[in-house]
Parts: structure tokens; sequence; C-alpha cells
């Protein structure tokens, strides 16, 4: 279950949004395999009937109160993007052409 | 009065303090010090990844004039000092030592970041880091590695490598920092500088760049445990930005650091951290340390924390699943790069945002996400996150049973001194041992710090103590730390950073 195949990284790579070279692929998949097998080891802790903990705080429904207050203008949020048009991020194509 | 030494960049945060209150010094004088130290020795340590002099003495202008027109102003105003590149700074370049976002410049500040700005401390650039934060020794930075100062052929500590050379080497009298798995505390250890990771929630995370939310914990460094106090009460406290950070007081820290009593305190050795794989000479000064403690009068008995044996692996799991998901946002669409697949017509937006994240992210970014991915994936789930969240849980009753039986846990902060560039770089697993001793904390939100604990023997290199407490009690870390610190001064003759190899200005940085 530990052990990766190249088909694995190349598919979670794919899931990630990273376009991996073949080169880089080969590399990953030995890496990965390390790195797996050595946090296998939290299946031998003693976890029988323990609740899993997602957070050090146990926050529930922190609210603040709903008042109008500024936020950044288009510009600003604009000006760190590498296409903008119009007021707006311009972006790729989303769609296939067929 | 303690006198300020001749050259203002030796000098502690605390006397800098002082004077510019009493209007021995000037901020301008201070913040021109540290930038013509910059200037001499930034060729050689590469602690700054960007540097701000203008903005740095036009902030001390500010002050100054402030002061003289008789404003109350805070404990640090016109002390300088250095961000890490994780923060947004308005105006400043924000990379986290990633080529993803090159060049960006946010359009707002951190809170934390404006929480120094308010307090009038005047920021002299970005420091250095590994990228996203993700490495101990600065060496995954895209914008190449930060050096110790104690030898320049060896790492700094990560990911805060920048923020803890710059200390070392006298570029600043502060700088802040981000504790994930030991980011503060491990750098801390290995320049013998002094680094604080507070309770979870203790310091917003608004504007911090996250890597990995349920752990990420900014934090305060130094040189001296006041000064990290000092700047542990300027940073903290709630911010209604940060929904998780804690709506309390800071607690008392700069009041405890001043007081530097161990008198009746208990203190446990964490009996799983320090054993085998830790360097003798760690090892010797820990246990130094540890006498020193019983001499001051603190009881000192060994604590059992059995499931810390986990904690590396359990960490190795949530880390990469939240930050796989908190590293989605660098889609090359809002912020940050843009590259276009090679050889495609009219790429979509999935082709152009997977060509842009393999050029813009590093080996080890690309590591953690697909790890992060694998284990958050459905069949693989319960096996690993489900089970890490479990052990994690195991490790914060560790802490709990631990604090029933003493007021404040101590081990080494790292198992070594610094290592070469390029030994570890190769090795993820050799790479991600560093951080042994000081994941537990994150895993359980406790706050803890590391003091310098002298140079070990075999390499004359720094080693580190680290001090934990339970949570919402940092001022006991500045009680131990300032106590301690105080009796290894006092046995030293002098300030441990006294004995690092002076910098040449040999290789002074250009303008």
């Amino acid at each position: 279950m530990s052990s990766l195949s190249r088909d694995d990284v190349a598919h979670l790579a794919g899931l990630a949004r990273i376009e991996l070279s073949d080169a880089e692929l080969d590399r990953m998949v030995g890496e990965l395999g390390v790195i797996l097998e050595s946090v296998a080891k939290v299946q031998q802790a003693p976890t029988d009937g323990v609740a899993p903990m997602s957070h050090p705080m146990p926050l529930t429904n922190v609210t603040r109160p709903d008042v109008v207050r500024p936020s950044l203008g288009a510009e600003a949020v604009l000006a760190g993007a590498p296409e903008a048009e119009q007021q707006r991020f311009s972006v790729p194509r989303i769609l296939d052409e067929d | 009065m303690t006198d300020l030494p001749t050259d203002l960049t030796r000098a502690s945060a605390a006397d800098l303090a002082g004077a510019l209150a009493s209007g021995t010094i000037s901020s301008v004088e201070v913040t021109q010090a540290h930038l013509d130290r910059i200037a001499a020795v930034d060729g050689q340590v590469h602690s700054y990844l960007h540097v701000d002099g203008a903005g740095a003495l036009a902030q001390a202008r500010a002050v100054d004039e402030r002061r003289r027109a008789g404003e109350t102003l805070g404990a640090l105003a016109g002390v300088p000092i250095a961000v890490k590149d994780v923060m947004t700074t308005k105006g400043l370049p924000t990379t986290c030592g990633s080529k993803i976002l090159e060049g960006w410049i946010p359009p707002y500040d951190a809170t934390v970041v404006s929480k120094l700005r308010e307090a009038g401390l005047p920021i002299l650039g970005k420091t250095n880091m590994d990228e996203f934060a993700m490495g101990s020794s600065t060496e995954h930075s895209a914008y190449g590695p930060s050096h110790n100062p104690w030898d320049l052929d060896r790492i700094p500590g990560g990911s805060g490598g920048g923020s803890s050379s710059v200390l070392a080497s006298f570029q600043a009298p502060l700088a802040t920092g981000t504790d994930t798995g030991g980011s503060i505390r491990q750098p801390a250890a290995v320049t013998a500088t002094v680094g604080t990771k507070p309770t979870y929630g203790g310091v917003s995370r608004y504007g911090l760049v996250a890597l990995a939310s349920s752990l990420d914990q900014a934090g305060p460094c130094g040189r001296t445990v006041l000064d990290t106090a000092l700047l542990h009460a300027v940073m903290g406290g709630h911010d209604p930005m940060d929904s998780t950070s804690i709506d309390a007081p800071v607690p008392p820290v700069v009041e405890a650091a001043r007081a530097a009593s161990v008198k009746g305190m208990r203190i446990g050795v964490v009996k799983e951290l320090g054993g085998e794989g830790y360097q003798p000479g760690v090892r010797a000064r820990f246990d130094e340390s540890v006498a020193l403690l019983e001499e001051l009068g603190a009881q000192v008995v060994e604590v059992s924390c059995p499931n810390f044996e986990y904690a590396l692996a359990t960490y190795y799991l949530i880390l990469p699943s939240e930050a796989s998901s908190n590293l989605a946002k660098f889609d090359a669409m809002r912020y940050g790069m843009r590259v276009l697949p090679e050889g495609v017509d009219a790429p979509s937006a999935e082709q152009v945002m997977a060509a842009t994240r393999d050029a813009g992210f590093g080996p080890e970014v690309k590591r953690r996400i697909i790890l992060g991915t694998y284990a958050l994936s459905s069949g693989y789930y319960d096996a690993y996150y489900g089970s890490a969240q479990k052990v994690r849980a195991l490790i914060a009753q560790d802490f709990d049973e631990a604090y029933a039986q003493v007021d404040v846990l101590v081990s080494p902060t790292a198992p070594t001194t610094a290592f070469k560039l390029g030994d570890k770089l190769e090795d993820p697993m050799a790479m991600y041992l560093n951080d042994i001793a000081t994941i537990p904390a994150n895993l359980a939100g406790v706050p803890g710090m590391s003091i310098p604990s002298g140079l070990a023997d075999e390499d004359g290199l720094p080693a580190g103590i680290q001090i934990l407490a339970p949570a919402m009690k940092d001022e006991r870390l500045y009680s131990v730390g300032a106590a301690l610190e105080a009796a290894l001064v006092d046995r030293w003759g002098g300030p441990i950073l006294d004995r690092a190899p002076e910098l040449g200005a040999a290789a002074a940085k250009g303008a």
C-alpha cells in the first residue's frame, strides 16, 4: 500500500496541477517511497478509540460584528495579477475547444 | 542605565530602547548603523532577500519626530527590525523564498507587520527562508541559502535562517519568525540566538502566507530573552482578522523575563527527546543547563511522553495535507508567476496552472504537495491523514499528563549543531529529522522557546536548549529562559555571540 508507482505519482501530480518532467517524476517516485515508508509509522500507534484532533484549539462558531469596513480597491487587488483587463483578472480559456 | 557599545549593532534591543527613550541616541542613528552593517556583511551571510533602507530611515525619522513632540511611545519605538519574508508587507516584496511570488508586492500588511509599524519599529528588510517555510536549512530558498555566521559553510537553520543569521551577524537587533515545526527554534539553536513559538493563536496569522494552518505560529526572535519578550509583547494579542487568535491578553512575558526566576519551579526532562541521534556535545551542554536550573532552585524530574516517538511521522502527514490545500491558491490567475506550457497552442487555464506550478515551485514544495495530495486521497485518507490526526490527539494527551506533574518541559532544541550546506539536501528524511524535538509542540499547540546552551566540544558550534510550557503559559518560558541565560552568561563571562568569528568586510554587498 505504501509503495507508489511512477504512474501513481504522475496521477497525483496531475491532481495537484503540477506538470512534472520525466526526470522529476523519476526522482519523486524514489523519494516519496522512502517518506511514505517512514510516515506509515503512525499506523503502529495505539489509536484505538482515540478521537481525531484537527486543531490545537477547540473552537466553534467564531463570529465578529457584521459591520461595513474598508476593503482593497480593484486597482490594488489587480496590481499583482499576471494579466488584467477592464478591472478584471484576465485568464486563459477555461473550456475545451470541442 | 547600561552604557551602549560604540558599535550600536552590538547593543541589545532593550538597551537601545532605553537609550532612545532617554534621548541619548536617535532612531535614525540606530537604523543607519544597521544599514551600514548590512552593506558590510550581508554579501557573505545572505540573510536578506530585500533591504529597504529608504523606508526604514523614513520610519526612523517619523519615530524621532514623534518622540521630540513628546508623544508616549511603545517600549521598542525606534528599534529597527527584520521581517521574515512570509509576512505580507504593503509596498515591499514578499516572496516566501519562492520563484512563484518573485516580485509580488502585497497590497496590505500582515497584522504582525501593522503592529510593528504602530509600535514604531523601522523595518530594515525581509529575511530569507526555505520556500514557503518548508525546510530546516534555508537551502530550499529559491534565492540561495543564508549562511551561519559561526561558520559560513554551514546552515543557519530553517526555515527562519534569514532571521537567525540576521541576529547572529548583528544585522538587526530583532527579527520576526514563523514556526510550523521548529522554524523559529531550530534556527535559534544553531546560531546561538533566542526564539519563541508562542501558544497557537497567541500571535495573529492574518497576512502570513499559510503553510499548515493548524500548526503555523508567528513569534519573536532576538539575541536575549528579554529582547525576545519585548517583541513578543508587541506581536501578540487578539486579532478579529484571525478567527483562531486567542481572545485574551498577551501573557506577562516581559515581567517574567525581568523576574528571571525558577525558584520552586518543577521542570521535566523529556525522556524521549535526547537519546539516540543526539550529538554528544549538544547533550553535554543540555545536561549542564539542567544542572544549572537545579542549582537555581528548580526541582528537576524525568518525564515520559511515549507518543512523541510518532510525532515526526504524524507531522509529515498533517503538514503536507494542509500545505497541499493552502498552496492551491498559487494558480497563476490572480497574483504571482504565470508560465505558458511549451508547444501548446491556446493552452487551457489548467495547463497554464500546471506549467506555472512546475516552473514556480522548488523540489521540496512539489514533494510535500504531492505527498499531501496522496495522504488526503480517498482510499488512503483513513490510513494516513486519519491515523495522523488520532496520533496528534495522543501527543497532546502526553503533554497534558506531563504538565500535571511539572510546570515546564525541557529538551535539546535540535539533535545536532549546524551541518554543512549541501550535506542533507539530497536526503529529505535526514533533513526532516532536524525538527524531531520541536515538532511535538506544534502538534499540541503549546508554546516553546530555544535559548543558547553553549558550544559543542567536538565542533565549537552553538547548541540550544528548548523550554516548553502549557498552552497560554508562555510567561513560564521567559522565567526559565531568563534565569538560565543569566547563569550561563555569568559562567561564560559574557554573551555567547561575543565568541562568534568576526565577519570580514571584504565581500561587501553592492548598493
